[in-house]
């Protein structure tokens, strides 16, 4: 009975996935950063045929590969646990993403086998054009390879494109475009890939920081980093403005995350950002206690500006979107439980009617389920304040997120500035500061994840299948099991790697 | 045709080769590879063989009989409620 569901395994399968995910985005993030900085080095050493630049590049690129082997198929333990942990929601998704995440993965081994290895084994091997055209083929190739997952995940977001068919218990793709260039999944994109460079600008920079503070490999240091603070700037630039345009997305429709970020209980017209303040992780939805600790500071009008592109415009907060408010036409949990209600019962009702063999009543189930069944998941909630995700630690991690994705393009230009006055070895604090710019990154980027998924909580998909409907019957105790294995497997790997990538990085690049 | 032309190898040997010489002459590579190899043993020789099976394909053994499952998971709650085809 969904009743007796063990809520224990559903927050362990949870908690597997989360792990699995943050452990496979420290890689991936650099490899698609990295891929790009890469295929500039490369660009710039043809271009002018210094083998410094050729040097420098070979630098990296060895980098590159240490981190692309420690993380390759770290991806696919996820699949595993798909269908697994998490069978139902695999077998409903099944139509509308296996074919094209399998493309993907055929898409990644030939492009792998192909221009990675031309990249790493084509020195003075084939020709000066096709090696570079290799480069330029891995970072567009890694790039694209992000494509398929993220348009998954953004489609969680936002199921569009689809439709559910009650007789196989799939969601259907019924539009594909729909499906692929939604909104939501061109910012997804979009976003991920360039907080990726920025990611792989701030490992370049985090290094060769370090060289200088040291005074080893001064002049690879410098052209190192003039590349990467430009690329790194840009990519942040686009990251906010990109960043501001999710938040747009997520509030027309996802707005329970959108008020849970900012923890706003109560909506309002000209609604302020939260500049400043602790939020107060005990306060509840339904109760009369204060949503913030102490002293807090707003921004007037814009969170209103944010979510609706209008300073004064109504944005609703986690009351209004639990018990409605008929004032901005809001229909709360507690109206789409009744209709997510209706559309589990009509389903079950279907079922019956077509065991039965009666199709004129399966007809009037189907037509009544059809009408309800974009509340489908609202169905199984006990209560309407299950529809809030955790609100503190969403808003923490957005506001961490914000923080860090303001501060880094001001981080680029010192370093563009004082690379350009020529003055950048004597000013040891920007440098101190550089050598952590790569672990503030990893911060905000899995702050950015987990705002992303903490945030569609108590969803799966969002509002059709929650996480309790998603998850394979199983005990706890296997998933522990398993989690546990897995915590030992990625440390054990994330060592390898570090002490991999330190070696590597205290001998330097090779000598001419 | 020259002499060099002639005695040039096919297609499929040069890139034999270029793939061969690369993988000698690699240094960390090596260690790289070994790990890449160790790791996809523990996923799919050990994880995926004995920890994860994949639920609904080891279970049943037709589409239909995995769909009736999710079905019937999907349905179980409705049991409390009443039929609003029935009830309305």
């Amino acid at each position: 009975m969904i009743e007796n569901l063990d809520l224990g395994m559903v927050n362990w399968a949870r908690a597997q996935f989360a792990l699995t995910a943050m452990y496979h985005w420290l890689f991936v993030p650099l490899t698609l950063g990295l891929s790009w900085l890469l295929a500039f080095y490369h660009t710039i050493y043809v271009r002018t045929g210094s083998e410094e630049w050729k040097r420098l590049t070979k630098f990296w690129m060895k980098l590159f590969g240490i981190n692309f082997a420690i993380g390759v198929a770290t991806g696919i333990i996820l699949e595993f646990e798909f269908g697994t942990n998490w069978s139902n929601y695999s077998w409903m998704v099944g139509d509308i993403f296996g074919a094209p995440l399998a493309i993907e993965g055929i898409f990644a081994f030939f492009l792998e086998a192909t221009f990675f290895a031309v990249m790493f084994f084509g020195w003075n091997r084939v020709s000066k054009g096709f090696h570079l055209f290799s480069t330029w083929m891995v970072a567009v190739g890694s790039s694209l390879s992000a494509v398929w997952i993220l348009v998954a995940n953004a489609w969680m977001q936002y199921p569009v494109g689809q439709a559910f068919n009650p007789d196989t218990a799939r969601f259907e793709m019924q539009n594909f475009a729909e499906v692929a260039f939604s909104p939501y999944a061109v910012n997804k994109f979009t976003h991920a890939t360039s907080s990726s460079m920025l990611i792989g600008a701030f490992f370049v920079i985090s290094i060769s920081s370090w060289y200088l503070l040291r005074g080893r490999h001064v002049l690879l240091a410098k052209r190192s980093i003039v590349v990467a603070a430009a690329l790194g700037l840009l990519a942040s630039v686009f990251t906010i403005f990109n960043g501001d345009e999710s938040a747009y997305e997520i509030a027309q429709v996802q707005p329970m995350k959108l008020a849970a970020f900012e923890g706003l209980y109560v909506g309002q017209k000209n609604a302020g950002l939260v500049a400043l303040g602790m939020i107060n992780p005990e306060k509840k939805v339904y109760d009369t206690q204060e949503p913030f600790i102490g002293f807090n500071l707003h921004i007037p009008g814009l969170l209103s500006l944010m979510a609706n592109r209008s300073f004064g415009s109504f944005v609703p907060g986690m009351k209004d979107l639990v018990y409605g408010n008929a004032e901005h036409n809001i229909l709360g949990s507690v109206q789409k439980m009744e209709r997510g209600k209706k559309a589990v019962a009509s389903l079950d009702a279907y079922k019956q009617a077509k065991k039965a063999g009666d199709t004129s009543a399966a007809d009037v189930h189907l037509a009544a389920l059809n009408e309800n069944v974009e509340f489908l998941g609202y169905g199984y909630l006990k209560k309407p304040e299950e529809a809030v995700p955790p609100v503190a630690l969403s808003f923490n991690a957005f506001h961490v997120m914000v923080f860090l994705g303001s501060l880094f393009p001001l981080i680029f230009l010192g370093y563009l500035y004082f690379s350009w006055k020529g003055t950048l070895v004597e000013k040891k604090w920007l440098l101190g500061l550089g050598t952590i710019t790569y672990l503030l990154g990893l911060i905000a980027t899995q702050a950015g994840w987990i705002v992303a998924e903490v945030g569609r909580q108590p969803w799966t998909i969002q509002g059709l299948l929650p996480v309790s409907i998603a998850r394979t019957n199983l005990t706890t105790g296997t998933v522990q099991a398993t989690f546990f294995m897995f915590l030992a497997l990625f440390t054990l790997l994330l060592v390898a790697e570090i002490c991999i990538m330190v070696k590597q990085i205290n001998i330097g690049p090779e000598e001419n | 045709m020259s002499a060099a032309t002639a005695s040039r190898p096919g297609r499929v040997v040069r890139i034999f080769r270029f793939y061969r010489d690369g993988f000698r002459q690699m240094t960390v590579g090596r260690i790289l590879w070994k790990i890449i190899f160790i790791k996809l043993f523990i996923l799919f020789a050990v994880l995926k063989f004995f920890f994860f099976p994949d639920f609904l394909a080891t279970q049943f053994s037709t589409d239909t009989q995995r769909a009736d499952y999710v079905i019937e998971q999907l349905t179980q709650s409705a049991q409390d409620y009443t039929n609003p085809a029935k009830g309305e």
